[in-house]
């Protein structure tokens, strides 16, 4: 009873550890994404962005709760970083489509020698 | 402190879900929507959290402009229809294990790090720019934006235009056979290039094809 109240409370007290789980499971689901996918190269972009987002969630998690505004600064060049990585990496895909009208990942293995 | 919990709760697993399905989604297009559905979430926490502006700027950025990019490639280069089928492919079983692991793995050293965390308090007494609570977030945001980090913030538009650049050589390409106008050879043309005088001889004729 007692421990069932405490984890009640500490359930609702939302605090930083809170968040970096929250930041943690992201990050996993997007590593877990890259290993996963054999096929579609776009989702494997994706799922690096869902990596740099989790970066950003404990960021700015730790900015609010550590009272420190460098966190959020940080967060705007990781956003910037994302969105000139995401550019280019889609450029990159749209040329390599246009060469050899694919994209599947297993078929992408002209470096391997 | 109890509707922040609801709120909280709500929208991480409402993220955490949607993370999920951006990976194993069969159809890319409904992975991009599902990106989108996790980038409005996180912005939603944010701005509960405290940082509105980055709240606000991850929805202009993210789903304004990187996820509508992302949905843009998705339908040009018409892969919506080529199958995500990870779990029924035969090389991807020889990865899954190890990636699965791997994963698993990293999961569990960052919740060790965020468990071992919390036994060292003296971390705190060590910060410098403190958030003024009388001005707003992005007033905070500003002031320290443009002067403490003003270099960083010039070489992210520098980095900014280097991705501008790079995309554009990139996909930019000469195409071959396409007729244009140059104004400067069209104007710059002589009677001695376009016209040829012939001594025609009679009962011959001329052979125009060559």
């Amino acid at each position: 009873m007692f421990l069932a109240i405490k984890g009640l409370s500490l359930m609702i007290d939302v605090g930083l550890g809170h968040y970096l789980t929250l930041g943690a499971i992201i990050f996993t689901i997007g590593i877990v994404g890259i290993f996963l996918n054999r096929k579609n190269i776009i989702v494997i972009l994706m799922s690096i962005e869902l990596i740099l987002l989790a970066v950003n969630i404990n960021l700015v998690a730790f900015s609010i709760f550590l009272n420190d505004i460098t966190g959020q600064i940080f967060t705007l060049f990781i956003l910037t970083v994302a969105a000139a990585e995401a550019a280019i990496g889609l450029a990159i895909i749209v040329v390599y489509y246009r060469n050899s009208s694919s994209i599947d990942v297993e078929k992408i293995n002209s470096l391997k020698g | 402190m109890l509707a922040h919990a609801i709120f909280f709760y709500i929208f991480s697993l409402i993220a955490i879900v949607s993370a999920i399905m951006v990976t194993v989604s069969k159809n890319t297009v409904h992975s991009v929507f599902f990106l989108i559905l996790d980038f409005i979430s996180i912005s939603c926490l944010f701005i509960m959290i405290g940082a509105e502006f980055l709240g606000m700027i991850m929805l202009i950025i993210y789903v304004g402009a990187v996820a509508v990019l992302f949905l843009f490639v998705v339908m040009m280069l018409n892969v919506a229809q080529q199958k995500n089928q990870w779990f029924s492919a035969r090389e991807s079983s020889k990865h899954l294990p190890v990636g699965l692991i791997i994963s698993t793995i990293i999961f569990f050293e960052l919740i060790i790090v965020i468990g071992g965390w919390k036994y060292k308090p003296d971390l705190v007494s060590s910060m410098s720019l403190n958030i003024d609570s009388s001005i707003s977030n992005t007033h905070a945001i500003g002031y320290v934006l443009y002067t403490d980090y003003i270099h960083i913030f010039q070489l992210s538009g520098m980095i900014l235009l280097v991705a501008m650049i790079g995309a554009i050589v990139l996909t930019f390409r000469k195409r071959s056979g396409v007729k244009k106008q140059s104004y400067f050879s069209q104007i710059s043309r002589e009677k001695t290039d376009g016209v040829e005088l012939i001594d025609v001889p009679s009962n011959q004729g001329v052979k125009s094809d060559d």
